[in-house]
């Protein structure tokens, strides 16, 4: 039975482990920030962890949060005690059955971690718009400010609930709450079995529908009834305030922790007062106290309870000094009179005040602000804007605070620089590092080490970019000997330690502008000890002089190397740190490591126990304090962002987010409609690889292979005039290009974008050309990018300018001629060596001049679509993918919108030809209409068509000639491609898939299939398969994946298609061609390696192979145009498994992992696995070999 | 009936079959079977350096690489509480053969060097071993590389372990060696209980298609233990320590022969792979049979009767032999 003890844990464990201890049935669906409160329930059932009662609760992942709210529900009715976990888009999902159940007066409560909702674009970062959009449905509204609370009102809720039989949606804040690691008291199982009485849990189940004694719930009523029975529930209503108010106070006599609905801190007598709900009400109480303490009459109402809304417990703890209020909501009502919580507030002031009042004789001055949305930051400074501002006669209302809005001037300004004196006695520390480097585990780490072996608190809070690969980390660590409040970053001349983990940020990130003075600066250096101060900027060494820096440095990655860790870095920056940040004495706290070491690994990594204790111990060796110069000399600046010859929005806007600097962008410079311009990935330059490909041209026989299977569209072949290269860098290789389809002085380059690369390796490894005489030599090999970046960069600029050959000359269905084209995808922010991009690359190589792209929400619309830099770019006639993401459900729906609304407009096109046929001249209509833009040629000659239609319409005075402008364009052929993951295709948006095939339109479908969810961490989709671990499959799938091409081939009309490009590259190209030209629905089903497998994506390619080998995935196109001709429309592409599922299996942890952890049901699954495996390829072989009726009717011609 | 008992590594064994480490001892059952067919031990499959490598860098992996700083998703698999590694299945197997069974139970390791995994041993030993057999696949592929310190490789690989257990340790060799005798000497100076000659390094072959350089495993053949039959036959008398002789052992007549060069027991594998387990029973009963028709009363007296120091002949044991065999070879016509 857990006991009580301190721990150090997020918002998000906090919430699962009291949902876990309280409840029977839990039904989930991944949906950032709250995913991880579901897996852990999962993780916990998986290893037979016991609820209060001692039986393993039930988790399910359902299809999506509207299924999990039904599957809730029916729970629910059944009796069970029931829960589910869910953010934004989920919550709304949700919404239908929120009614039903709190209409029906049913006991649940949902743990939501507040975010965002998808509207001018997804944001995953926390504010309350979503729960603001449940207020409505009948659930109570609970909020949690700090990780204590979450486990706190998390069971206050499940006891409020079960009393008082109103549903609860228990909420925090996104990420600030949900994500940051604080210390927290675990609630042992006396309290909460005190808190649950059983009596309760037994009238619960009395409730649930029962043959026994049977009735009917969720009628159907008439105008007569409803009304009333609407009516009926009030008094649970009325009632719930007070109950939740007692369980609070039990809860309080159990634990000494007191909580109120409404919570007010401050003096009696203060003149202004805030209201606030979330986590913004912790830094809000620090500004008071601070406010306070220097003579000012502030006070502050944190919100707890905040549906059902009680007035009468609000005004009982506003005092009746409070001549201004200010209300703060973190949400958006576009077009409202106000935000909710403002409107709750003003209508209790107004309604007691016009009833009579009483405590409040005249209404106080009310205004209401928004802040925070997104996770936009909210800090003591801004906090006490809105104090300062409701100091004048009129403060402003319907204010923002936190941003510049210098259109509707709504903003207040604020002092940046201001900090309560609380913040006084904390040690704060920065760390820059990458995802990858283990910096943000080591501080974990080290919070866990301060946090629950010292009397010190800590509070851990990371900042992540939205990269994939090269991901940056900003890690921010406070510790201090009282309970931490500060629920926002640490800011400039804050930071008593800076770490910076990785060199290349000393180029990118203004770091020190956190240092505050007398402070630590940390760099991981490979420079050594007399060299590090040159290579320095000179603003950072005016820094370190300023703020009398003191200055350490490390060649971490050569202790690493030496330790035997490769690159990782983390143990040895987590000793610098612990050595020299001052925040433990040293050799306690290298004893703390040691020991966190050995209890992490123990027995079972001996070896790697012995590595870390090296790499500590050799840190400490290597670490060398700096000696400052009295006087920066350094000429060095950093990097700009973006180079200087970019367009103005590209400098101001792209730019400044790039340098992170983001947050001080005025309203007016952000695009109003969500709309922003393409191909500005290519400006970012992250230098990421470590070795970059060389080109040996003599060898090379210009397959097109590299470009094809590279995921960053970072290496590219180019075909032009030989005489253009007169001018080239002497460097830049090119030769004349093999073919007969080629004139004789045409060249071509395969040339290598240095700084975009990422390293993955892949157009080495695909590359089929080698040395004769040294097999190790290809006309591709790696070799380090740091001597190679300035030549290669000056060639790819010249690249780059070279001309791109016309595309009507190119011959696409060869991989050569194909690769000619470019790639309209570029430098994306995909994982290194990424299964998918290669895919949307080879579409956009293909058809992006005339694609658009309806994208479902995942990992394809976040390095896809993801600010500052958008890797879809243009043709230099400025022609490109136009893309759109809607939301995850719907994305099949959102693309057949995009196809209805091109057929309608070309329609109405061709109608007004006609009707203008007199004017532009019959000959012109005629040829526009009967165009055959089948191929290129075609496709130009259209444009060229319509170019001249366009020429003609200027001349013509009429409304049809004017409206014929604004739909000329659909004239022109244009591609449609609706692509998401196997998480919308097999689930979530299945149903939409399948109703868009049934259309039978001409929509191209591409489903990168990862097998998981990948974006939101690797949870189980219907496409994972047999015998794959997975979170929420974590003893391994037991059934097979979902057999989607069947499905859709069933329909006969639709072209169907399973490829793997790293396996047979030519049949993935020859499939999005005739997926492409096929007239009507088309689905390519594309598997993609992908991190989530566990495997090192250096073998993406290799793992394709031996998924095709093995059978886990059979290589297919289904081309109903071959059934019209008399052929059996199924071709299967893929050979019979050559080897056994296993030996496939064992080279990606997915699967392996089983045996480690589940060894019987790896044996049974794998068994079944090649069973299925073997099976299925029957199948198919069968259905391809079956002849066509015409073939019948032929004489049975096979 | 000749008495078939014998002693290998200070263990009395009823008889000098005894199965190698391979993959019928991963399996109950299969071990029970060999010892109902008679073998006279059992040599686990082998403990490998590399899986313990493995399963250390896949948990560290597991712990800390899943983080790899995406702001939504915390990790990619879930994570496990229990997490079985090489080690552990190996240190259950062995202790459930153990119980299973009344022949004792060799444990087997296989690494290349002295790291902390040898550490291990002592686990081996406490969960039951009787003795434990060493396998340095060692293949000294760097040119710079002396004789003399591949030898101190092994010899470190044994100090190291005995160091770690009291139960008796034996070495299997390869027979790359450039003096196989004198290694041996100064494997027993350091302390090894026994030898198991020979190793066979399983060789690479080139894929023509793609140029890939592949593993390649073919079961050994019976003119392979000839190679253990000559130096077992040299080393008899020479040493103390115990002799296995192992490679290519896939009749009754080559445990005869090595028998008579003067090996302690023989090492049955590619054989029962081969045949099953009750093809041990049809070697047993036919070296038995052999023993009585030729009138030995015993292993014992049977072996090394043939060795370098009791031969009729001993060159040709030895390099001489050569020329003989070099001349007797006629091309067919």
């Amino acid at each position: 039975m857990p006991q009580k003890r301190r721990v150090t844990i997020e918002g998000n464990e906090a919430a699962a482990y009291i949902a876990h201890r309280t409840n029977e049935v839990i039904a989930i669906y991944p949906i950032t920030p709250s995913s991880a409160i579901g897996e852990m329930a999962d993780a916990w059932s998986d290893q037979g962890r016991k609820n209060l009662w001692g039986t393993v609760p039930e988790v399910i992942e359902m299809q999506s949060e509207a299924g999990a709210a039904g599957t809730v529900h029916g729970a629910l009715q059944n009796g069970a005690l029931t829960t589910t976990f869910t953010s934004s888009q989920g919550l709304l999902l949700m919404i239908p059955n929120m009614y039903k159940i709190a209409g029906e007066l049913t006991s649940t409560v949902f743990h939501i971690a507040a975010r965002a909702i998808a509207t001018q674009a997804l944001s995953i970062f926390g504010d309350h718009s979503d729960v603001m959009a449940v207020r409505q449905t009948g659930f109570a509204l609970l909020a949690s400010n700090s990780v204590q609370e979450v486990m706190d009102l998390a069971l206050i809720s499940q006891a409020a609930t079960l009393k008082a039989r109103i549903p609860i949606a228990h909420f925090f804040d996104g990420f600030r709450t949900s994500h940051e690691i604080n210390n927290a008291e675990t609630i042992t199982d006396e309290v909460i079995a005190a808190m649950l009485p059983d009596e309760l849990v037994h009238a619960h189940r009395g409730r649930a529908l029962s043959p026994e004694r049977p009735v009917l719930r969720g009628s159907s009523q008439n105008p007569d009834v409803y009304f009333q029975s609407r009516e009926s529930v009030n008094p649970y209503y009325a009632a719930m305030p007070d109950t939740v108010q007692e369980t609070m106070n039990h809860f309080a006599e159990l634990t000494g922790r007191q909580y109120h609905l409404f919570e007010y801190i401050g003096p009696r007598d203060a003149d202004r007062v805030l209201v606030i709900m979330g986590s913004g009400a912790e830094a809000a109480a620090e500004t008071v106290e601070h406010l306070n303490a220097y003579g000012e009459k502030v006070g502050l109402v944190k919100v707890r309870l905040y549906r059902p809304f009680s007035p009468e417990h609000l005004l009982e703890v506003i005092p009746v000094t409070a001549g201004k209020i200010a209300v703060l909501d973190r949400t958006k009502e576009p077009g409202s009179d106000g935000e909710p919580l403002y409107k709750d507030i003003v209508t209790a002031f107004a309604e007691h005040v016009s009833c009579g009042g009483g405590k409040f004789a005249t209404l106080p001055r009310i205004t209401g602000g928004r802040y925070g949305l997104a996770s936009k930051e909210f800090t003591p400074g801004m906090i006490k804007a809105v104090f300062d501002e409701l100091k004048n006669d009129a403060p402003k209302n319907h204010f923002t605070i936190g941003i510049h809005d210098d259109i509707s001037h709504t903003s207040l300004e604020w002092d940046a620089t201001f900090r309560p004196d609380v913040s006084q006695g904390v040690t704060r520390c920065m760390f820059y590092g990458l995802g990858s480097d283990g910096t943000v585990s080591a501080n974990k780490n080290s919070i866990k080490i301060i946090g629950e072996g010292t009397s010190l608190f800590a509070q851990g809070y990371f900042v992540y970019d939205s990269k994939k690969a090269g991901a940056v980390t900003i890690s921010h660590l406070r510790f201090g000997p009282e309970p931490i409040r500060s629920t926002y970053l640490i800011g400039n001349d804050e930071a008593h330690f800076i770490a910076c983990h990785q060199p290349v940020f000393l180029e990118r990130y203004d770091m020190l502008k956190h240092a505050a003075e007398d402070g630590v600066f940390l760099l991981n250096s490979s420079y050594a000890p007399d060299q590090v101060w040159d290579s320095l900027s000179g603003k950072m060494q005016q820094q370190i002089i300023d703020k009398k820096l003191k200055f350490y440095v490390i060649d971490a990655y050569k202790v690493a190397q030496e330790a035997g860790m490769g690159r990782r870095i983390n143990t040895v920056m987590q000793t610098c740190f612990f050595a020299i940040s001052g925040v433990l004495e040293k050799d306690e706290a290298i004893t703390r490591i040691k020991d966190a070491v050995e209890s992490t690994y123990g027995q079972k990594g001996r070896k790697i126990v012995e590595r870390n204790f090296a790499a500590i111990d050799a840190s400490l060796a290597c670490l060398h304090r700096m000696k400052v110069p009295d006087q920066a000399t350094s000429k060095l600046e950093m990097q700009p962002p973006v180079p200087k010859n970019t367009s103005n929005f590209v400098k101001n806007i792209t730019g400044t987010i790039i340098a992170g600097r983001g947050d001080t962008l005025p309203v007016s410079r952000i695009p109003a409609d969500g709309s922003w311009p393409l191909g500005t990935a290519a400006f970012e330059k992250r230098n990421l690889a470590l070795e970059i490909p060389v080109w040996d041209e003599d060898l090379c026989i210009h397959c097109g292979k590299c470009p094809f299977v590279c995921p960053h569209g970072a290496i590219r072949s180019k075909v032009f005039s030989g005489e253009l290269t007169e001018d080239a860098p002497e460097t830049f290789k090119h030769v004349p290009v093999k073919g007969r389809e080629f004139d004789d002085n045409l060249h071509i380059s395969y040339q290598v974008a240095p700084e975009d690369c990422t390293g993955c390796g892949l157009c080495v490894e695909i590359c089929p050309a080698r040395d004769k005489t040294n097999v190790s030599h290809k006309a591709l090999n790696m070799a380090p990018q740091p001597p190679l970046r300035e030549q290669e960069k000056e060639n790819w600029d010249y690249f780059l300018q070279l001309p791109e050959y016309d595309r009507e000359k190119i011959r696409f269905n060869g991989m050569k001629g194909a690769m000619i084209a470019q790639p309209l995808f570029e430098f994306s922010s995909a994982c290194v060596g990424c299964g998918e991009t290669p895919y949307i690359k080879l579409a956009t190589q293909l058809f992006g001049d005339r694609m658009v792209i309806a994208n479902a929400t995942g990992c394809s619309s976040i390095y896809g679509g993801n600010l500052p830099a958008t890797p879809y770019t243009t043709t230099p006639e400025g022609r490109g993918p136009a893309w759109s993401n809607s939301l995850f459900e719907d994305n099949a729906e959102f693309g057949l919108g995009f196809r209805l609304a091109i057929d309608k407009q070309a329609d109405y096109a061709r109608e007004l030809l006609k009707r203008l046929e007199q004017q532009i001249g019959g000959q012109l209509v005629q040829k526009i209409i009967e165009a055959d833009q089948s191929d290129e040629p075609g496709i130009h000659e259209q444009r060229r068509n319509v170019e001249d239609l366009k020429t003609i319409l200027r001349k013509i005075d009429s409304a049809d000639a004017r409206n014929l402008e604004t739909v000329a364009d659909y004239l022109m052929k244009r591609s449609v491609w609706i692509i998401g993951g196997d998480g919308w295709a097999y689930d979530i948006g299945f149903s939409g898939v399948d109703h868009v095939m049934s259309s039978g339109r001409d929509v191209n479908i591409l489903v990168l299939d990862t097998e998981v969810y990948s974006n939101t961490g690797g949870q189980m989709s219907k496409a994972t398969p047999i015998g794959a671990v997975a979170k929420f499959a974590a003893g391994g799938k037991s059934t097979a994946k979902k057999d989607l091409s069947i499905i859709a081939m069933a329909y006969k009309h639709v072209y169907v298609a399973q490829v793997a490009f790293g396996a047979k590259d030519v049949q993935t190209l020859r499939t999005f061609m005739e997926a492409e030209s096929y007239p009507g629905p088309s689905l390519i089903i594309a598997y993609s390696p992908c991190i989530a497998h566990g495997v090192d994506l250096s073998h993406c390619l290799r793992q394709q192979d031996l998924a095709v080998n093995s059978g886990h995935v059979n290589l297919l196109r289904y081309d109903p145009r071959r059934a019209d001709k008399g052929h059996n429309p199924l071709q299967l592409d893929s050979r019979k498994p050559s080897i056994p599922f296993k030996e496939f299996a064992e080279t990606e942890t997915r699967f392996s992992m089983l045996w480690r952890t589940h060894p019987e049901a790896a044996e049974t699954l794998l068994k079944q696995a090649q069973t299925d495996v073997m099976d299925r390829y029957h199948r198919y072989e069968q259905l391809a070999g079956l002849s066509s009726h015409k073939e019948d009717d032929e004489g049975g011609k096979t | 009936m000749s008495d078939l008992s014998t002693r290998y590594l200070g263990l009395e064994l009823k008889n000098p079959l005894v199965p190698s480490a391979s993959p019928l001892s991963r399996s109950l059952d299969m071990a029970k079977r060999l010892e109902d067919a008679g073998a006279a031990a059992i040599v686990m499959y082998s403990l490998f350096e590399e899986e313990i490598s493995a399963d250390e860098e896949a948990m560290d992996q597991l712990l800390h690489h899943q983080d790899i700083g995406h702001a939504e998703a915390v990790s990619y698999l879930p994570a496990h509480e229990v997490y079985k590694t090489h080690l552990e299945n190996y240190l259950e197997h062995l202790s459930a053969l153990k119980k299973a069974l009344d022949i004792p139970v060799i444990a087997s390791l296989n690494g290349t060097t002295a790291g902390g995994w040898i550490e291990h041993s002592k686990q081996l030993q406490e969960a039951g071993a009787d003795a434990l057999e060493i396998n340095v696949y060692y293949l000294a592929a760097d040119v710079g590389q002396s004789g003399e310190a591949v030898e101190s490789r092994y010899v470190e690989i044994l100090t190291g372990l005995k160091g770690h257990v009291s139960i008796p340790v034996t070495m299997k060799l390869s027979p790359q060696f450039s003096s196989v005798g004198h290694f041996i000497h100064r494997l027993e100076a350091a302390g090894a209980d026994g030898v198991s000659l020979f190793n066979r390094f399983y060789l690479p072959d080139i894929n023509l298609e793609n140029l890939d350089v592949m593993p390649s495993l073919n079961l050994s053949t019976s003119a392979e233990s000839r190679l253990a039959m000559r130096w077992i036959a040299i080393l008899h008398g020479h040493v103390n320590l115990s002799l296995a002789a192992t490679g290519g052992i896939h009749v009754a007549e080559d445990v005869i022969k090595l028998l008579l060069a003067g090996a302690d027991i023989t090492h049955v594998c590619s054989a029962l792979l081969k045949h099953g387990p009750e093809h041990l029973t049809v070697m047993l009963e036919e070296t038995q049979r052999w023993l009585e028709e030729n009138e030995y009363e015993s292993v014992q007296q049977l072996k090394g009767s043939v060795s370098l120091i009791h031969a009729e002949d001993p060159t040709a044991f030895e390099r001489t032999n050569y020329m003989d065999v070099l001349n007797s070879w006629v091309p067919r016509s």
